[in-house]
This record gives C-alpha cells, sequence and structure tokens, in this order.
C-alpha cells in the first residue's frame, strides 16, 4: 500500500516536473513564432520583384525596392567575415590547444570584455581608427566594425568547442607521429566542426543584425555604391530609417526588409550547415 | 645511422638485470631495444617514477604490473614522450632507443617508432575504418594511393581484423564494437610500421573473447615488434610477456622472466602483489 502511494507520488512528479520542462520550451517559443508571424504578416505585403531589384524610391513616389540594401548587407557582412571569422577562428584554436598560460588567460578576459562592449561603441571605435583618416565614410568601416563584433563569438565558441574533443584523439594522434599542427588541423578541427560553425553563423547573425555600428561607418546610400570606400547600404539601416518615417509605404518595406534579414540569416545557415556536414 | 648493439651480458648499471634467460628462451641474441637508465619522472612536485633502471629486448613481450598509481602508464608514457604533454611534467634520467637518447631526439620521430595503443579504443571519430588505419600514413606525407591501400589492407590483416571489416571500410570506425575498434587502433597503430609498441592496458574495456582476440594478437606482433605492455591482469601478463617487471609506489620492484616472477619472486612485495594479498 504504502509502495502504491510511493509509485503515485513519483509518477506525479515525474508528470509535474515534465510539465513544467515543456512549459518553458513553449514560453522561449512563443517570441520567436510572434516575432515571425508579425513580420510575415506586416512585411509580406511590400515583397514583390521590385523590393530585390529595385532601388529606394524618393519620397513621395511610391513603389521602388530595396536591392542594394540588401546586397549591401551581403558586402558589410562578408567584409566583416573576412576579418571576423580568421582572427576568431585562430585566436580560439590558440586558447583551446596552446592557452594553457597566463597570457592567455588575459586573451581569454579580454574577449570576454569584447563580447560584453555594447556595439555602438565599437561602431564609435570603428569610426576613429577608419572613418576619421579616410575622412568618409565607408563599406570597409563598416565591416571592420562588424568584424570586431564577430571576433570574441567566434573565438569563445571554437575555444569551447575545440576543448570538448577528448584528449585521447589527440594522443592518438601525437602517437602515430603526426606532428602537432597537423593532429589540430586534421584530427581535432573536424571533430568540433559543427560546434565551431554554430558559432560562426551565430556570428553571422549578429552581424547581419547590428544597426548602430553601422550608422557610424558604413552610415546609408540610397543609391548603388559605386566601391567599397564609399557609404554603403545595408538592411538593418534601411529598417531604422524605414521603419522610423511617416510613410506608410516605407513602415511596410521596413518590415520586408526584416522578413527577408531573417530568411537571409536562415538560409546562410542551411547552406552552411550542408556544405560542412560530415559523414558519420 | 649506425645501430650500437648491446648484448645482454653487457653489465647494466641497476640492481635489476635483465631477465637472465630471456635470451636462451629463442634462439637468436637479443640486442637491447630500449634502456631506461636513473629514470625519474614528476607531475609538478609528484615523484612518478623513482629512479627506474631496466632495458627491454627487442622482439619481446615485456608486461609492466603494479597496483593503480605505481607508475607502470607513465613509465610507459615516457617512452614515447607522451608523459611531457601534460603541463609542469619533467623527466630526469636517460632513455635510449637502439642506443639512442630518446629525449636527444625529434618528439615526432621517436613517436612515429614507437607506437602506442591505450587503454580506451579511441578511433578518429570523424573518419572511416579506411580513413582511420591510412591517417598515419596520409598525415606524414604518403600520397601514393595504392601504396596505401595496400598497407591499410595488411595492417589490418596483422591486427586479425580484416576478415570483419573489409567489407565495410567506408563505415565510421566508431561504428565497429569495442573490441574492433581496439583492433582497428592496434591496425593504425601498425600501419606506421613502429619497432615498438606500447600498450597501456589495451584490453582493460573489453569483454573476454576480444580480450582473448588482442591477446593472440600480441603473441603475433612480437615476431616483429617489440612489445610494452601495461596491464592489471596478472593472467595476462603470465600469457603474454616473457619479462614482466612490477612497479609499486613509482619504484621498480622486481624484474625477470615472467615464469619466474609468476612462480619464484624474487622479493615479498612481489610474491604479495602476485598472490592478491595487497593491490
Amino acid at each position: 500500500m504504502e509502495r502504491t502511494m510511493f509509485f503515485h507520488y513519483r509518477k506525479f512528479k515525474n508528470l509535474f516536473m515534465y510539465g513544467l520542462c515543456m512549459l518553458s520550451v513553449g514560453v522561449a517559443l512563443v517570441p520567436l513564432l510572434l516575432i515571425f508571424y508579425h513580420t510575415i504578416s506586416l512585411g509580406v505585403s511590400a515583397l514583390n520583384v521590385d523590393f530585390f531589384t529595385q532601388l529606394p524610391k524618393p519620397v513621395g513616389e511610391s513603389g521602388g525596392g530595396l536591392a542594394n540594401a540588401i546586397v549591401g548587407t551581403l558586402i558589410l557582412v562578408g567584409l566583416g567575415s573576412i576579418i571576423g571569422l580568421p582572427v576568431g577562428i585562430l585566436a580560439g584554436i590558440y586558447l583551446s590547444e596552446f592557452g594553457n598560460n597566463k597570457f592567455a588567460a588575459a586573451v581569454r578576459f579580454m574577449t570576454d570584455v569584447l563580447n560584453g562592449v555594447p556595439s555602438i561603441v565599437t561602431g564609435v571605435v570603428a569610426y576613429t581608427i577608419v572613418v576619421l583618416p579616410m575622412k568618409h565614410f565607408s563599406a570597409y568601416a563598416g565591416g571592420f566594425a562588424l568584424g570586431i563584433l564577430m571576433i570574441p563569438i567566434v573565438t569563445r565558441t571554437t575555444e569551447e568547442m575545440l576543448k570538448t574533443v577528448p584528449n585521447s584523439y589527440r594522443e592518438a594522434a601525437l602517437a602515430l607521429g603526426i606532428p602537432q599542427w597537423k593532429t589540430t588541423l586534421r584530427i581535432v578541427m573536424p571533430a568540433a566542426l559543427g560546434g565551431i560553425v554554430t558559432g560562426v553563423m551565430l556570428a553571422i547573425a549578429r552581424a547581419a543584425g547590428e544597426t548602430a555600428p553601422l550608422l557610424f561607418t558604413a552610415l546609408n546610400n540610397r543609391f548603388w555604391h559605386t566601391s567599397l570606400d564609399q557609404p554603403i547600404a545595408s538592411l538593418t539601416v534601411f529598417i531604422y530609417n524605414y521603419g522610423v518615417s511617416p510613410f506608410e509605404d516605407w513602415i511596410a518595406q521596413a518590415w520586408a526588409g526584416a522578413l527577408i534579414l531573417i530568411l537571409l540569416v536562415l538560409l546562410l545557415s542551411i547552406a552552411v550547415r550542408f556544405a560542412t556536414r560530415q559523414r558519420y | 645511422m649506425e645501430d650500437i648493439i648491446e648484448k645482454e651480458d653487457i653489465e647494466i648499471k641497476t640492481s635489476i638485470a635483465i631477465p637472465g634467460n630471456v635470451s636462451s628462451m629463442t634462439a637468436p641474441p637479443r640486442t637491447i631495444k630500449i634502456k631506461a637508465d636513473s629514470l625519474n619522472c614528476y607531475f609538478g612536485k609528484v615523484h612518478a617514477i623513482k629512479n627506474v633502471s631496466l632495458t627491454i629486448p627487442e622482439n619481446s613481450v615485456v608486461a609492466i604490473i603494479g597496483p593503480s598509481g605505481c607508475g607502470k602508464s607513465t613509465f610507459l608514457r615516457s617512452i614515447n614522450r607522451m608523459h611531457e604533454l601534460v603541463p609542469d611534467s619533467r623527466i630526469i634520467g636517460s632513455l635510449t632507443l637502439d642506443g639512442k637518447d630518446i629525449y636527444g631526439m625529434d618528439a615526432v620521430t621517436v613517436r612515429k617508432r614507437i607506437g602506442m595503443v591505450f587503454q580506451k579504443p579511441n578511433p578518429f571519430p570523424t573518419m572511416s575504418i579506411f580513413d582511420n588505419v591510412a591517417a598515419g600514413l596520409r598525415m606524414n606525407g604518403m600520397g601514393n594511393k595504392k601504396e596505401i591501400a595496400e598497407i591499410v589492407e595488411r595492417s589490418l590483416v596483422q591486427a586479425a581484423l580484416w576478415n570483419e571489416v573489409k567489407d565495410s571500410l567506408s563505415k565510421s570506425g566508431v561504428s565497429l564494437s569495442g573490441g574492433q575498434q581496439q583492433r582497428l587502433c592496434i591496425a593504425r597503430t601498425l600501419a606506421v610500421n613502429p619497432e615498438v609498441i606500447l600498450m597501456d592496458e589495451p584490453a582493460s574495456a573489453l569483454d573476454p573473447l576480444s580480450t582473448a582476440k588482442i591477446e593472440e594478437l600480441i603473441h603475433a606482433l612480437k615476431h616483429r615488434y617489440t612489445v610494452v605492455i601495461v596491464t592489471h591482469n596478472m593472467q595476462q601478463a603470465a600469457r603474454v610477456s616473457d619479462a614482466t617487471a612490477f612497479f609499486y609506489m613509482g619504484e621498480l620492484i622486481e624484474y625477470d622472466e615472467t615464469k619466474k616472477i609468476f612462480t619464484m619472486p624474487a622479493k615479498k612485495q612481489t610474491e604479495d602483489y602476485i598472490t592478491g594479498r595487497f593491490g
């Protein structure tokens, strides 16, 4: 009798906790779904072929698109990746594989600090370092700011992921007479690839969604950029400008821009996952 | 490269000489493959190996036994310079391979000549069975596909795994059973053609059948390689080895012909350990 009571109590407790877990998952998913729903319902009306192929129209004229901003965002994220990914991944490798010293501990701490720096501050720094000497806003400056934002994210995820690779694989490789750099590159890196890719995608998503640092660096451009040392358009800055404008079609285009931004990051994630998938 | 060949009867500077009649058991007199002289290993302040001197003859199987924490693995790992990968580790004393100072050579070269099989099977998770065996060859610069395929097959045959995996070479290495994985790891080690194979409790994570297979394998291997095996299992040491070294608290207590160690050990501590009175 006592035993069955305990059994029921235990079953109930199990069910109750399971329910709490499911509830938490729901709570976490609700905002995400709401954002999707809201963005799609408000943005889809402004989506048409023109949106992807046309330049923004001047105030008062209807129609037009954000083609230059879509391309601009891709270019800015690309430039940021050129700076942020190599530095971040190499730093992560250093911290994980060779980082058993005080210097590495300092680097690790600074990386965490950098991760906590508000992005607008990064924008101001990029303004000082790149924009002021060049005397004008440019895509380079925007890419530089985004790159700096990406470095700490990539560094720490790369380090953490490499650390999850069991030491026994490193030892097995070294015991075969494989030099350490090859062990890191061909044994440890592939084993952690999935996690490193996740870190890279997080960094890219973060960079693609940044507005504040671009206001100081890439500025904006209502036309096609002529070269990378000129101001360049970006989806986020357009969303910001259009979203606070009093014109209904601009606001709709801002929502469409947001939708495209989400889809871009999603597609990129899927593509990268597919490209780096592993056989086993 | 000149090979310094030391006969066994050359006086060895140690209280424990090489097993007197190991060489008389088999026909050709054995040369010394590995020699440790007053070897001391440290982890920070921990003195893990204390003044150990012993010689390992070529083409023999030497077992190292002793209770946990007695320094068996540390000694083994000092031979192929894996010990130094541990932060704060230190080694004092001499270790030679064919008469040449192991710590004077390049670590990568040493590890190519002295292979190692670990306690837990550790095939590379991102590689197929074939690629696992080929890894050491490819990453040491061998590009000839035909040659690699030949060596992979030969190594798998030698490791008594070929018949079980020949139709599934492209499957993941970790899809195999534990015993098969361990033989895969042995094949991987054989592929780079080492002279010495160190085994750190290679069968302790395996079931009795797999263990028997590994032991048979060790028997077969000694014709071409020198094998040093650390084991917790005294029956195993008795079955596979020619000579046995008993370590206790970082010291080499006794080193002699296996038969002698297990039938009439010279030291009381050895007897107590092998009869199960402690450890």
